[in-house]
């Protein structure tokens, strides 16, 4: 067998039965060494248990796993890592209290004496790797301290220190910039001459197609297609992994922008740490339009959200609604007013998990009129009616409204937001990372129903971690960074200047 | 005033230092133990009964074998044993940990009455003889020292075994790679599992630790200071050292400072005879002490982060 066409990775109708789910049906996935093989699949799909599998965390009912041509058994993560095989975790493994050499060298710990952690010859084991790979890091940094780019760079040097010759990477640009995508990608292809296996999980096909050499596409725990990367796009992957064609654009008409909705003038606020978070953002937003707001995590727009809806204390500066200060309103009154809020978090401030569909549908509108007898007894068959209606306006995939909103998918429960928020007719929407975690086709759903809002008069806010979601559904894009409002950019704005913006630099005098 | 002169004047005696040491050993034990079990995300708040379960088993060795030293080891045992259970229920069963503390604190109690009843009759459990003690050993030389020999070199063995129990805990928590081991486990036991750490076997050491530990101050408190068994002896230090060891923010160093703030309470206390002011008002000082702590005057403590969550392999 010649080295450069080896089988690093090769599993055999592996499947796996979950209490109601079978998430992996008789799954072949094989991987040749040195290549970058992206799997791709919908939330759901049984990527993430397949590759659980190869590392050991997850059992499968059958099947049978071959690393490097040997048929091999793997009981945990230790005889994954002792058979070269070394997993970048979408929710990172690391110990934000840790220092950045802790964290690497955890589980394989240079000791001396009787079983004291010999931090010199961790010292150095990390400048060694960091030298080898290209890869900078300050070995005795507080991990917590590290941006999101760095801590994934330790999980790597982590993997790496483990003798990892075949990597996989579970979704491993969600978190970074733009920026810092590419210098992922730089890294990538290092690894690859330095003669490793890289496979990389990913539900992003733009990259998928940047960075891969082959592609395995997931539906539903089956393997539906395996395909070379330089043969095929966008449109195909998507249309295997949800089953149907997708419109992966979207399609809108342009913006009639009109009035002033929304004027938020030097607006400051505090983060859950108590330091500043929110240092003076001022823009106007009008309605008809949609004003997104790109910025890397962190820089203060959840923030602007919370003081917008009402949920967050402004520590300074004014939000006026139409003309009318609702700096200091509440949530409640804010509602009232024709604010509608769609939070990033949809688990813990979205949804009370425990109550059904149709509890769910009517939270914080639940003293209106319709729904309830002078505030006090609720009207139950309004409300019935109303959920019904909304499941059926919003597609929302439930065998009945009385379902507890913990057991939908998580693209469901996003709709059950989006449904919620958007059915109250609101003059003003706040919508907070309306998409995450959510399949392509509940996306594309989503993303039409915001326009539809748009459309019908409503001012929108989009915050949005995902660069190419603002891009695509806003009309005027806010570039945030470090509290403020740095720049106001046109749709069309190239990548690389929002990504640079976003980043602290490019600023130009006036361009707001 | 006589009050507050008196409470002064005592605050230059040693006996009442000597006292202080001595009480604050009786809190440590189990606040270390504390550290250890929640250090690595099993919140523990059975010290008091696994305390009580030593003291019990400890007296009936003692009154049996005559020989301290094993009654001791039998006293960890016991109290390991009751750790047990709590480490199966919660680590393997992934039951509430707080429930799971209380119950096993409920079942020390009526376990520890019942066989009181059952082995001794409706009579007293009876009183270990003098020899039979756990010894106080004066350090040759250093006893001698002014106030402090008296302080710190007149004690009881188990207080010299606790002081160098708390420099061992902190070195091996904050310096070598099993106390690096079981931060990560509870910190974030799914990183310290992908690393290839067994986050079970640490967790039930670390459970297991704690009940040795609060065995070994049940020991102290029924054949060391005492001499025999009363039901409910620990009278709620299991729970002092519970906040003993929030107000230490979960390290052993301040832990102990801690456990010397609530020894001195219980010092004063147990002088209340040279102190014009109700006892009763005295019994409480401990008490206090901790309510105020725990109501914010050392400002926020954070625990560690998988602290009291069950591990579930494969979960993110």
């Amino acid at each position: 067998m010649s080295d450069s066409q080896a089988i690093a990775v090769d599993m055999r109708g592996i499947t796996k039965q979950f209490p109601g789910v079978l998430a992996n049906n008789q799954v072949d996935f094989s991987v040749t060494r040195g290549e970058i093989h992206a799997l791709v699949g919908e939330n759901g799909a049984g990527k993430s248990t397949l590759m659980n599998v190869l590392y050991g965390l997850v059992h499968p009912d059958s099947g049978e796993i071959l690393i490097n041509g040997k048929m091999v058994h793997i009981g945990g993560p230790r005889d994954a890592i002792g058979l070269g095989i070394g997993m970048v975790h979408q929710h990172f493994m690391l110990i934000p209290v840790f220092s950045v050499g802790e964290n690497i060298m955890l589980g394989r710990e240079p000791v001396t004496g009787p079983d004291f952690f010999d931090r010199a010859r961790a010292r150095a084991a990390i400048a060694e790797l960091t030298k080898a790979y290209g890869l900078a890091l300050d070995p005795d940094a507080r991990m917590g301290d590290l941006p999101v780019g760095l801590q994934q760079r330790a999980e790597i040097v982590k993997v790496l220190y483990r003798g990892a010759e075949i990597l996989v990477l579970d979704e491993p640009t969600g978190v970074l910039t733009p920026q810092e995508s590419k210098e992922l990608f730089g890294v990538l292809r290092d690894l690859v001459k330095a003669d490793k296996t890289i496979i990389f999980i990913s539900h992003k096909l733009k990259e998928v197609l940047e960075i891969s050499d082959r592609i395995t596409v997931m539906r539903r725990g089956k393997v539906v297609g395996h395909l070379i990367t330089k043969d095929t796009n966008e449109e195909a992957i998507a249309t295997l992994m949800v089953g149907r064609a997708v419109l992966l654009r979207v399609d809108k008409a342009p913006a009639k922008a009109g009035e002033v909705a929304l004027k938020v003038d030097n607006l400051t606020a505090n983060s859950d740490q108590s330091v500043p978070a929110l240092k003076g953002a001022s823009f106007e937003l009008r309605y008809g339009e949609i004003l997104g707001i790109a910025g890397v995590e962190g820089n203060g727009q959840s923030e602007l959200m919370e003081v917008i809806a009402g949920t967050r204390r402004a520590s300074g500066g004014q939000v006026l609604l139409a003309g009318r200060d609702i700096t200091t309103m509440d949530a409640n009154t804010e509602r009232d007013a024709g604010v509608a809020f769609i939070p990033e978090d949809r688990r813990g401030t979205g949804l009370v998990l425990g109550f059904s569909i149709a509890e769910n549908s009517i939270l914080g509108r639940e003293r209106a009129p319709s729904f309830s007898w002078r505030h006090f007894v609720l009207n139950l068959i309004a409300i019935r009616n109303w959920a019904l209606r909304l499941v059926k306006e919003f597609d929302i995939r439930t065998p009945s409204i009385d379902v507890a909103v913990r057991n939908l998918s998580g693209g469901n429960q996003q709709k059950v937001i989006v449904a919620r928020e958007i059915g109250s007719n609101p003059k003003v929407l706040l919508a907070a990372q309306p998409t995450r975690g959510v399949d392509i086709g509940a996306i594309e759903f989503i993303h039409r129903q915001i326009i539809k809002e748009r459309d019908n008069g409503a001012a929108v806010l989009l915050v949005s971690a995902e660069l190419d979601e603002v891009r695509s559904l806003s009309d005027r894009i806010a570039v945030m960074y470090e509290g403020k409002i740095v720049s106001i950019e046109p749709p069309d704005a190239p990548e690389e200047r929002l990504g640079l913006l976003m980043t602290g630099g490019g600023t130009r005098a006036g361009a707001a | 005033m006589t009050a507050v002169t008196d409470i002064l004047h005592l605050l230059f005696t040693a006996n009442l230092w000597q006292a202080t040491l001595a009480a604050a050993v009786l809190l440590l034990l189990p606040a270390l133990g504390g550290v250890i079990s929640e250090r690595s995300g099993v919140v523990n708040i059975a010290m008091e009964g696994m305390m009580l379960t030593g003291a019990f088993f400890g007296v009936v060795a003692d009154l049996a074998w005559h020989n301290p030293l094993a009654a001791t080891g039998v006293a960890m045992l016991a109290g390991a044993l009751m750790a047990t259970v709590h480490a199966v229920v919660s680590i393997q069963f992934r039951a509430d940990q707080i429930v799971s503390g209380i119950a096993i604190n409920i079942f020390a109690a009526g376990l520890t009455v019942f066989l009181v009843n059952r082995i001794y009759g409706l009579q007293d459990v009876g009183h270990v003889g003098q020899s039979e003690l756990i010894p106080y050993i004066n350090v040759p030389g250093l006893d001698q020292i002014p106030f402090l020999g008296k302080v710190l070199f007149q004690q009881n063995v188990i207080v010299y075994a606790a002081l160098i129990i708390l420099v061992l805990t902190h070195v091996v928590l904050f310096r070598t790679r099993l106390g690096l081991r079981i931060r990560a486990v509870g910190e974030h036991p799914q990183a310290a599992d992908t690393a290839g750490i067994n986050v079970f076997a640490i967790r039930y050491g670390a459970v297991i630790t704690s009940g040795l530990l609060s065995g070994l101050s049940g020991a102290f408190l029924a054949i060391g200071i005492s001499n025999t068994f009363v039901p409910n002896m620990t009278d709620g230090r299991g729970y002092i050292a519970l906040a003993a060891m929030i107000f230490g923010k979960w390290t052993p160093g301040g832990a102990f400072i801690a456990c010397l703030i609530f020894g001195l309470g219980q010092a004063i206390y147990d002088n209340n005879s040279i102190i014009h002011v109700s006892p009763y008002l005295l019994s409480m000082l401990p008490y206090l002490l901790t309510l105020i702590v725990l109501a914010g005057v050392v400002g926020r403590s954070t625990p560690p982060a998988a602290d009291g969550l069950p591990y579930v392999p494969g979960s993110e």
